[in-house]
């Protein structure tokens, strides 16, 4: 299959996905440039971490007004697959592509640390090669990853099983203690109500090489290339809500 | 010409009449403004090293593999696969203790430049920190405010902060140490250095534009002591901008795969002056600059104010004659504004003009090669032996030495640093094989099976009891620690950071401190690359204690053979490599239970200390140990307490062998051992090689349970001393 990975100014972790992508999974993965109007065909585009655009002014408040930005809402629409790690997911949700918002971590301070997520629903093109219920240990590092949303939203999004994955201790507990931001009902990330965009802050990037931290991170990819190599077979790609 | 100033212009701008009257029989006239400003930045002690200069030429800079050694932006080590590491240390003392937040982070910032100015691609960055007592009511201010401008810096940048060190000592109360160090990988043959060449080359200035931060950091505010006015020196710190930083990275390092670039040189210390006259001076050429071409942030700046502006982010380069329209594209491709500011002439002299008129005409040999020497005179503090001396006798035994080393795996040199890099991404780049929190980090070298061992040590009781002995050893745990985790160790880049060198004891330590480090270098073949001096680490007449700080860096050849201190599995055997002799002298132990900095520094035995590194790499080149730990501050109960802390998790059940105090034995800080652990099987080898390297080697138990059982006299729970462990310094801190 083919990636994209996006690269806004001052995004950061564009090479470690294009790594992940590339070299580790063995696909074809691309860099597309923020001025670029065209994503080259790509099956499914990462938004990568980082601070785009230095982030000065609201996570991803700038990112969003960026020519890509109006062929990732393309393709979205188009039902094609789209990724956003961290600063990406603060990018997807100022884009309106993912309701709510990431704000200021809790603690006030950036934080860098392997936390446990469980994974809430295995109905999305990035979880589907998961268990509902299993627990991935995936690093986090941000300084604006707590997430909030209105009470409406929230109950939305439980009630169609959009959480995708959620801040739990290694037994599956969502735990005060085990949610490292302060996000809203430990919600770590979530996906769009037709399930082809998800958002999430840990780094499941950085969790492919047994050698730097865990591999828990290969499954979401390898979840992927198994859902496109479908959706080749089958047609359009979207899934009903489970 | 703008008119003459006079002797006491000077005076404000802290040179001494004696280097006044140097200037006016250099030029055969009394200088502008502009061109006293010039010198005093040049020939301030930051940029100068008017006294460091006659010793730092001790230390041993050459080697098979040294690129690049010191007087370049960073130095270079050939890692023998068409790649180069890259690096530097440097300090940013005084502007952390003014503005710990900006300061730190510009420190950041400018160590970077350093390092992808060279046309390497930043891999990782430590930090070297050192705060004044934590019951000090300004500490907590600046640990926080500098953590978290380190954090800022390094974060946005998406370099991983990999480690460091962080110590606290009444000694910095008034002075703070903030040194960070970077390191880069780039093509052997391709690096770039800041000689300039080519006359009629024109000058580019890239980058962010120039505004009125930073005038005189390099001369008022890193070149002189702090006192109670320091803080209104506050407009001499720079603010930092790590998303320009980001732009300008990528930017350089795309423009550098080219050939476009003769020179490359990072503004910063003195900015555009200083960065101009030393490219000009390394290459035998003259330079003109045009200051009215200068992109400016703010209106109605002086010529005088754009020549030593020290605004971040700002880079100088020199390129092929036809080439500026080329450089110009690649630097807007990343929204930057490249402009030519000047050309390179064959005069050998620096001239500036603005607004018509000829500001500066300086002959660059001036500024650079005619700037003084002084052999300051040294002494050895009469207080020192009576320091030195240490009657055992007067030392109690502890009561119980289980509480003893809670109290030591509380305090805060020893207690765990999580707090501290949990605030640093120390993941970005994907290659972090070892994280923080062991003896050295490990970063693989991207696209290879090698990797890179980073460390940066220094214990200044150590130094401040002993100087000389202080900077051996310092040099010593860096190899050291490199070696627990599988390196060879192979240069060093080193911050001398010391008090006012125009008192005879300062003077002397410093004397003593790069004599340390030139021998115990020597003796571990690891030269010298990089480094920097800071002076003036004084405030009101108190100096810090002398402080070289050692940042070591080796190699790998297979990431995957990394050793971590951490016990891996139940029933390992525990090896003690090395002896442990009656040894309290200058420990954590004495300072922490008994309120006491005195005694002299442990022993060392520079040959014994090598061939515990050789029987260590081969060990680990067979694959027999599974764990490997430096023994170190709070000796050899505190690194068994750690090896337990980490990984697993796992207990110990070690025996004491007695013949010595037990306080020593514990708590002791001998030099030159090692804590390993290993399966049974491996044993008789692992004697074999300790035999051929004439090492000691001593069984002292084993990996077991949950509990940390030392001898008879220490039982306690895994689980809730780790927790005191963990959460010390952030409780010491206030949340």
């Amino acid at each position: 299959m083919r990636w994209g990975v996006v690269v806004f100014p001052g995004s950061l972790d564009d090479r470690d996905a294009l790594r992940a992508a590339g070299c580790v999974l063995g696909d074809e993965a691309v860099a597309l440039w923020h001025k670029d109007r065209d994503l080259g065909g790509v099956d499914c585009v990462i938004l990568p971490g980082g601070f785009s655009y230095g982030d000065y002014l609201r996570c991803g408040a700038m990112a969003k007004f960026s020519p890509i930005m109006e062929a990732v809402a393309r393709h979205v629409r188009d039902g094609g697959l789209v990724l956003g790690i961290c600063n990406g997911f603060q990018i997807l949700c100022e884009a309106g592509l993912l309701p709510g918002a990431l704000v200021r971590n809790r603690s006030l301070s950036f934080v860098c640390e392997p936390v446990t997520v469980r994974v809430e629903t295995a109905e999305t093109f990035f979880t589907h090669g998961c268990r509902a219920g299993e627990v991935l240990e995936l690093p986090v590092k941000h300084g604006e990853g707590c997430y909030v949303a209105d009470e409406a939203t929230l109950a939305a999004l439980e009630r169609e099983h959009r959480v995708v994955f959620r801040y739990t201790d290694r037994a599956g507990r969502p735990t005060p203690e085990a949610n490292p931001n302060g996000s809203l009902q430990n919600i770590a990330g979530l996906c769009s109500a037709e399930r082809n965009v998800v958002g999430l802050m840990p780094h499941p990037e950085h969790a492919v090489e047994h050698l730097t931290g865990g591999a828990d991170g290969l499954r979401l990819f390898r979840s992927v290339e198994a859902w496109v190599a479908r959706g080749a077979a089958a047609g359009p790609a979207a899934s009903a809500p489970g | 010409m703008s008119r003459a100033v006079s002797a006491e212009v000077a005076d404000e701008h802290g040179l001494t009449r004696e280097e006044w009257g140097r200037i006016v029989a250099l030029l055969g006239r009394p200088p502008t403004l502009e061109e006293l400003g010039v010198f005093a930045v040049m020939w301030s002690e930051h940029c100068s090293y008017k006294s460091s200069r006659a010793f730092l030429r001790q230390l041993p800079t050459r080697g098979p593999r040294v690129l690049q050694g010191p007087g370049e932006n960073a130095g270079a080590v050939d890692l023998g696969d068409g790649h180069a590491a890259v690096f530097k240390i440097e300090s940013h003392n005084h502007p952390s203790f003014v503005e710990p937040f900006q300061g730190a982070a510009t420190g950041v910032g400018g160590i970077l430049r350093d390092v992808f100015t060279m046309g390497a691609r930043p891999i990782a960055s430590l930090d070297s920190l050192r705060f004044g007592s934590l019951d000090h009511p300004r500490t907590p201010y600046l640990v926080k405010g500098v953590v978290a401008g380190i954090g800022h810096y390094g974060n946005s940048i998406g370099v991983p902060t990999v480690g460091g060190e962080i110590s606290f000592d009444p000694g910095y109360d008034h002075n703070i140490l903030v040194n960070a160090f970077t390191l880069g990988v780039a093509p052997a043959d391709r690096l770039f250095r800041a000689r300039a060449a080519g006359v009629g080359n024109p000058v580019i200035y890239v980058g962010a534009r120039t505004g009125r931060d930073g005038i005189h950091g390099a001369s008022l505010l890193a070149s002189a002591a702090l006192d109670a006015t320091s803080e209104e020196k506050r407009p001499a710190v720079q603010v930092g901008d790590p998303f320009t930083e980001k732009l300008l990275l990528e930017a350089c390092l795309q423009l550098m795969q080219g050939d476009d670039i003769v020179a490359i040189q990072d503004m910063g210390a003195a900015g555009l002056t200083s960065s101009s006259v030393e490219m000009a001076g390394r290459g035998g050429m003259g330079i003109v600059l045009e200051l009215d071409r200068v992109p400016l942030r703010e209106e109605g700046m002086t010529a005088y104010e754009i020549l030593l502006s020290e605004s971040q982010e700002r880079m100088l380069l020199v390129a092929q004659a036809g080439h500026e329209a080329a450089v110009a594209e690649v630097f807007a491709r990343w929204d930057l504004e490249a402009a030519v500011v000047g050309r390179l002439t064959d005069d050998g002299v620096f001239r500036a003009r603005w607004r018509g008129e000829e500001v500066c005409a300086l002959p660059v040999a001036a500024l650079t090669e005619a700037a003084p020497v002084y052999r300051r005179p040294a002494e050895e503090p009469a207080r020192l032996e009576e320091l030195q001396r240490l009657d055992p006798a007067e030392i109690p035994e502890p009561a119980d030495h289980g509480q003893a080393l809670v109290r030591l795996l509380e305090s805060p040199n020893l207690c765990a640093r999580e707090w501290v890099y949990r605030q640093y991404d120390h993941l970005v780049g994907g290659n972090t094989v070892v994280r923080p929190g062991a003896d050295a980090a490990v970063v693989r070298l991207e696209g290879t099976r090698r990797a890179l061992a980073l460390t940066v040590d220094c214990n200044s009781r150590y130094c401040r009891l002993d100087p000389y002995l202080g900077a051996v050893l310092a040099v010593v745990e860096a190899a050291r620690n490199l070696v627990a985790v599988g390196a060879r160790p192979l240069a060093v880049s080193d911050c001398l950071n010391y008090g006012n060198p125009e008192k005879p004891d300062v003077m002397w330590e410093f004397q003593q401190g790069v004599q340390g480090i030139r021998d115990a270098c020597v003796a571990l073949d690891t030269p010298v690359v990089s480094g920097n001096v800071s002076f003036y680490n004084e405030t009101e007449g108190r100096n810090i204690p002398p402080t070289p700080t050692i940042a070591m860096v080796g190699l790998l050849d297979d990431v995957e053979a990394h050793l971590t201190p951490w016990w891996k599995a139940e029933g390992d055997v525990i090896v003690l490599l090395g002896r442990t002799r009656e040894e309290l002298g200058a420990s954590e132990y004495l300072a922490v239970l008994h309120g006491l900095v005195r005694g002299a520094p442990p022993w060392i035995d520079l040959e014994a200390e090598r061939r515990l590194h050789r029987l260590c790499l081969a060990a680990a080149e067979e694959r027999l140990p599974r764990s490997l730990h430096d023994v170190g501050e709070g000796g050899l109960a505190v690194a068994l307490a750690e090896c337990s802390f980490g990984g697993p998790g796992l207990g110990v059940r070690v025996d004491l062998e007695q013949g010595i105090r037990t306080d020593a034995l514990l708590f002791g800080e001998s030099q030159s051992r090692m804590l390993l652990s290993l399966p049974r099987r491996h044993l008789g080898r692992l004697r074999d090689l300790a035999r051929r390297e004439d090492v000691p080697l001593t069984i002292l138990g084993e990996v077991r349970g949950r509990s940390l059982v030392i001898g008879d006299v220490i039982d306690l729970p895994l689980e809730a001393t780790r927790e005191r462990w963990r959460r010390a310094l952030e409780r010491r801190l206030g949340g």
